[in-house]
């Protein structure tokens, strides 16, 4: 366990850290996919690392759990720095993957039943435990079926009960709602809250902002290998944006060319990114009823509290990807 | 190693589900040759070394049977977990190690190739052309030359990126070994060079080994190439966990 203690500002409570990388950088040939990125995972919360494709998200991943080596920077998991992260380690690490990987081979129960045996699990304690999650996962009818006949979203299900078998510390996800529908979205996220409620720590990356802002403690906005902003959403929403947007639903060029200036002078910012054109004020209302003396229709409008996509949008000049 | 056995444990109990199929494969197709061969050119060929062609062919077809089981677990077989089923990436997350899961691989070839030779001895067994009680020593022996197929395989696994290409390892390394490996044929009856050759081919070793073992006729020499098979793999062994560590870890 890290002796490296912090204070959470909020309520004071003493948290390990987890994991703990210091520089870390990682380059494939003459591509630099990791940029030297610094940060600290505290004992049983939600870190988020968010970002776009290629920002570098499930670099630091692999990392995390050993399919990367570790040859720039630091990495300290539970107080061991790692080249290669070892079995002992991997032992009490739970991986959800970006791909399902289940065997296609074996059987719904026998998937875990396998994986389970990898940690020297085994007899009728490890049946016990597969059936468990199978319940927890909504998934018990489904205990003898292929593998091949599971939905994307009963995969996904059985990927995560696979990557509980061994009741881990820190569960890795990488995007673990990628290609799932609404239900199934919020199914997941109601079990990752579960775990964090017994005091798992979970590591999760995700394009979706309302993933992040549902359920991470604390987050990274990691673009193009660098962590340009770290804090907990409503930290980062506080410190990055003003708390009204009001974004415009019109061509760009039907958009006034002074309203720029207009914005400026009532203290708001106007950020445009592709075609959209984006508002913000401190005072939502006050710039809201403007609209019509600036030649702009309140129809094409729409007036909301900024979120962690304004972040996003502002940090890295590029919207939410689907 | 610990692991290792964990990664074969995931594959027998596939085996336990497939065997039968795996059974057409391995072994129809070397009991197709001992028929086609033995009772077609049998019928032209009267006696090899005092033995009838059948009796001469019969050890062959088993250390066939066991080479084709280890080669096509560790190309095709390892080529879709890799690459299809990212079955090693996923066993991986667990507390296993690359050299966990491709010693796994290798234990579990070799199991296959010991089972699916054993098979065909005891068909051939069945069908009288096994003479000596030393027979009962050749499953023991194909653990060797199962080790050293599946090493072989997994290292062209190991290098190929498309699996059409096992097709060249098959073609250009299999094929040769067993045409020119004294199956068929003493290997006296080849040019001198590819006798040479011969020294540097597995199954030549393999097959010299169970004929001398199904006929009884031990000599000395049967070390010489228990120790070749040997060398091979032990020389060979480090090579696939460098070439999957490569693969798997970035």
């Amino acid at each position: 366990m890290s002796t490296d203690m912090v204070h959470v500002r909020k309520d004071e409570i003493i948290l390990n850290n987890i994991i703990t990388a210091q520089a870390l950088g990682k380059s494939y040939g003459g591509f630099r996919a990791l940029k030297g990125i610094s940060f600290n995972i505290k004992e049983g919360e939600c870190f988020g690392f968010l970002g776009h494709n290629g920002a570098g998200k499930s670099t630091t991943m692999r990392m995390i759990y050993g399919l990367s080596t570790v040859d720039e920077g630091t990495l300290s998991m539970f107080g061991q720095k790692i080249i290669l992260t070892p079995p002992e380690i991997k032992s009490k690490l739970g991986i959800v993957p970006q791909e399902d990987n289940l065997d296609p081979d074996l059987t719904v129960i026998e998937n875990l039943e396998v994986y389970g045996a990898l940690f020297g699990l085994d007899g009728s304690k490890l049946r016990e435990r597969s059936k468990e999650l199978l319940i927890s996962m909504g998934l018990q009818d489904k205990e003898n079926s292929s593998v091949e006949s599971l939905s994307g979203g009963l995969k996904r299900r059985l990927v995560i009960a696979r990557a509980l078998i061994n009741a881990p510390k820190i569960v890795v996800l990488d995007e673990p709602t990628t290609g799932l529908d609404p239900q199934a979205r919020h199914l997941v996220w109601q079990k990752l809250r579960s775990l964090k409620s017994i005091g798992v720590t979970l590591i999760l990356t995700t394009h979706y902002m309302e993933e992040a802002m549902q359920i991470c403690d604390r987050l990274v906005v990691m673009h193009e290998g660098e962590i340009l902003a770290e804090g907990s959403p409503r930290e980062l929403i506080a410190r990055c944006v003003l708390p009204y947007v009001i974004e415009l639903h019109m061509p760009a060029d039907s958009v006034p060319s002074d309203l720029r200036e207009k914005v400026e002078k009532a203290n708001g910012e106007i950020l445009q990114v592709a075609d959209g054109i984006f508002l913000y004020c401190e005072n939502g209302q006050l710039l809201w009823e403007k609209l019509k003396d600036w030649g702009i229709p309140q129809h094409a409008c729409l007036l909301r509290p900024s979120n962690l996509e304004d972040v996003f949008l502002k940090l890295t000049g590029k919207g939410e990807e689907e | 190693m610990k692991g290792a056995f964990k990664i074969l444990n995931r594959h027998l109990k596939v085996f336990a589900r497939t065997w039968q199929h795996n059974l057409m494969f391995n072994v129809i197709e070397p009991l197709l040759y001992l028929s086609a061969m033995g009772f077609g050119l049998g019928a032209f060929v009267q006696q090899i070394d005092g033995m009838s062609y059948i009796q001469f062919i019969a050890p062959g077809m088993v250390a066939l049977s066991s080479m084709y089981s280890a080669t096509f677990e560790c190309t095709y077989g390892t080529f879709v977990r890799l690459h299809y089923q990212k079955a090693f990436q996923a066993l991986l997350a667990g507390p296993v190690t690359v050299k966990d899961v491709v010693i796994g691989e290798i234990l579990y070839a070799t199991f296959k190739s010991v089972v699916f030779g054993a098979v065909i001895l005891l068909v051939v067994t069945a069908l009288g052309q096994i003479k000596s009680i030393y027979a009962l020593l050749i499953p023991l022996f194909l653990i060797l030359p199962g080790i050293l197929f599946s090493t072989m395989a997994l290292c062209y696994t190991g290098v190929t990126s498309n699996i059409d290409y096992i097709n060249y390892y098959i073609t250009l390394a299999i094929m040769p070994f067993f045409l020119f490996g004294g199956l068929y044929f003493p290997v006296s009856a080849l040019p001198v060079w590819v006798q040479k050759a011969n020294l540097i081919n597995p199954l030549f070793h393999s097959v010299e080994v169970c004929r001398a073992l199904a006929l009884g006729q031990l000599s000395d020499t049967l070390w010489l190439h228990v120790l070749t098979l040997a060398v091979f793999a032990i020389i060979l062994l480090p090579l696939p966990i460098k070439l999957m560590t490569k693969k798997l870890i970035s």
